[in-house]
């Protein structure tokens, strides 16, 4: 083969790159476009405002596992964003980098691989169980801390790290102490990583079934409080897949499902910008 | 022997006062037997080529060592008598007292109003009234206010560099310290926002103790009313080879190597 020109290589390495990126952009709009196109249709007021009734050809609607995902996703949030920046912070800002570091560092990696049905079965054992919360929101919701409180904190710490030293620098030299500096500084200039942490959790907790169908179960009636069990979005499209003979309807839950993703991630983006607007002084 | 700064001003001997001062980094000796008496209300610089320990012995000024992980140091530095490393001596309070501006300027993502009132804020201060008559009087002591004053409400990310200094200097002045350390502070900037950080150095050495660390000659002559030179020793250590008034020591130092160094032999 004959040299080739740094022009041509240039050339030859951009057309990977843009290929890569629209191959992407393509398979986005090509899974997102199909499951609305086939999805959409279904939608009508009565199949949001009633529940599954159940039954070969997936009778009634999606209500309850509407109101089912949307109370896990909250009270999994209300558990794990704040016990995950914490140990984001203890472990970025004030941990010594010694052997018990390292052994909790390691704790996270491992525990970040592991597949989502162990935690399943690991939460059935301990809050289905143990602690007789039986099938229920809160047994899921507390399972879903356990699996993705990893992410929470590699990614939060990520975002941590990332704020430059010279501001810690100068608001310690400015007689702050320690948690001021990190509460007034750190953690606003870190928040659009924190948000995407929490952007990140709320995907995977969305698209999770199978650590959910063992400590849930599959209940699709209303759930009354965070002791009754319930059945999510995912749950119930994997069920009409599985068990009816509604594609349709499993399509047009999808479509749902993927329309409340897109709905929190603006959500979130929007309340991250306020804040930091505000932080910036622009408000 | 008295001795008085750029403004005519008496100069109070022994404001801070280093003794038998050694630092390690682990097992590196960083700095070797530094004794040092800095006056108050003065600008100090000191000098050095790169890697004398200059730096870490500003830094140890105002404890940001601490920070650094297997730091030690043997010795005492003395603040208006009192040895910053006793155990009483609240760090958070010292640093207020003992201010810091960096080598890069570093002001904080915010707006310029609020990099002001960050120090205060933090430090108690919530009434609206008197945060804004602070961020407008550390502005103006920082020659900063007039180019500003329309735009306070904006990030100080769009400053020139020049000017973020200045509002880094500023943000110094609004927690109210008696000694200003600044690490090079001039390094990132052209000439002409050189020239007005030193006269800014000058006005403030009225009320404030300032020590600079520079690596440009000119401006330790320009700006300082004493100097002391570091070197490395063989095993890299940095000890203080000469101090004294800053006139003496660019026009006739007694040791050899601060003349080699000052004349641009080496360094």
């Amino acid at each position: 083969m004959r040299n080739i020109s740094a022009k041509q290589t240039q050339k030859i390495a951009m057309a990977g790159i843009w290929g890569g990126g629209v191959i992407t952009l393509l398979l986005l709009i090509v899974i997102i476009g199909y499951v609305l196109i086939q999805g959409l249709p279904g939608i009508n007021w009565e199949f949001l405002s009633t529940n599954p009734k159940g039954g070969l050809s997936g009778e009634g609607g999606i209500l309850s596992t509407v109101v089912s995902t949307l109370y896990l996703i909250g009270i999994t949030l209300v558990i794990l964003v704040p016990l995950g920046i914490g140990s984001a912070v203890y472990l970025s800002e004030y941990a010594p980098n010694n052997r018990l570091t390292r052994i909790i560092r390691y704790g996270i990696e491992t525990l970040a691989g592991i597949p989502s049905i162990i935690f399943g079965l690991f939460g059935y054992a301990l809050f289905v169980t143990a602690l007789s919360f039986k099938f229920s929101i809160l047994s899921g919701a507390l399972t879903l801390v356990c699996l993705l409180l990893p992410t929470m904190i590699t990614t939060t710490e990520e975002a941590l790290k990332a704020v430059s030293y010279s501001y810690r620098e100068a608001a310690l030299a400015l007689g702050t102490t320690r948690w001021q500096m990190i509460s007034r500084i750190v953690l606003p200039s870190a928040l659009p990583g924190i948000v995407t942490a929490v952007i990140l959790c709320i995907g995977r907790a969305i698209g999770e079934t199978a650590c959910l169908y063992v400590t849930m179960g599959g209940s699709a009636a209303m759930p009354s409080s965070l002791l009754e069990g319930g059945r999510t979005l995912s749950l119930h499209v994997y069920y009409l897949a599985m068990e009816t003979n509604a594609m349709g309807k499993a399509m047009a839950t999808a479509a749902i499902l993927i329309i409340i993703i897109i709905l929190i991630n603006g959500l979130t983006n929007w309340l991250a910008g306020r804040f930091q607007r505000k932080m910036k002084g622009i408000s | 022997m008295t001795v008085y700064n750029f403004n005519g001003q008496a100069c109070s001997e022994g404001k801070i006062k280093a003794e038998n001062l050694n630092f390690y980094y682990g097992n590196f000796q960083a700095l070797r037997n530094i004794n040092l008496d800095i006056p108050g209300c003065a600008i100090t610089a000191i000098i050095g080529p790169s890697g004398c320990g200059k730096s870490s012995f500003l830094r140890l000024l105002n404890r940001m060592n601490d920070l650094i992980y297997g730091s030690r140091i043997e010795g005492t530095i003395e603040l208006d008598g009192k040895n910053i490393f006793d155990k009483d001596v609240d760090v958070v309070d010292l640093r207020k007292n003992v201010g810091m501006v960096f080598q890069k300027p570093n002001p904080f993502p915010i707006s310029i109003f609020d990099n002001i009132a960050f120090g205060p804020r933090q430090h108690g201060k919530k009434n609206k009234i008197e945060l804004e008559e602070i961020v407008e009087n550390s502005l103006r002591k920082a020659a900063l206010w007039d180019e500003v004053k329309d735009k306070i409400e904006q990030s100080a990310l769009a400053l020139s560099g020049g000017q973020q200094q200045r509002l880094c200097i500023a943000r110094v002045l609004s927690v109210e310290p008696e000694v200003i350390l600044m690490d090079e502070p001039c390094s990132a900037l052209d000439p002409m926002a050189t020239l007005k950080i030193e006269d800014l150095m000058r006005s403030l050495a009225k009320n404030y103790t300032i020590i600079i660390v520079t690596h440009n000659m000119q401006q330790a002559a320009r700006v300082s009313d004493n100097t002391a030179f570091f070197m490395m020793e063989e095993d890299r250590s940095g000890s203080l080879v000469e101090y004294g008034s800053t006139s003496k020591i660019f026009t006739n130092p007694k040791d050899k190597r601060t003349e080699d160094y000052i004349t641009g032999r080496f360094g």
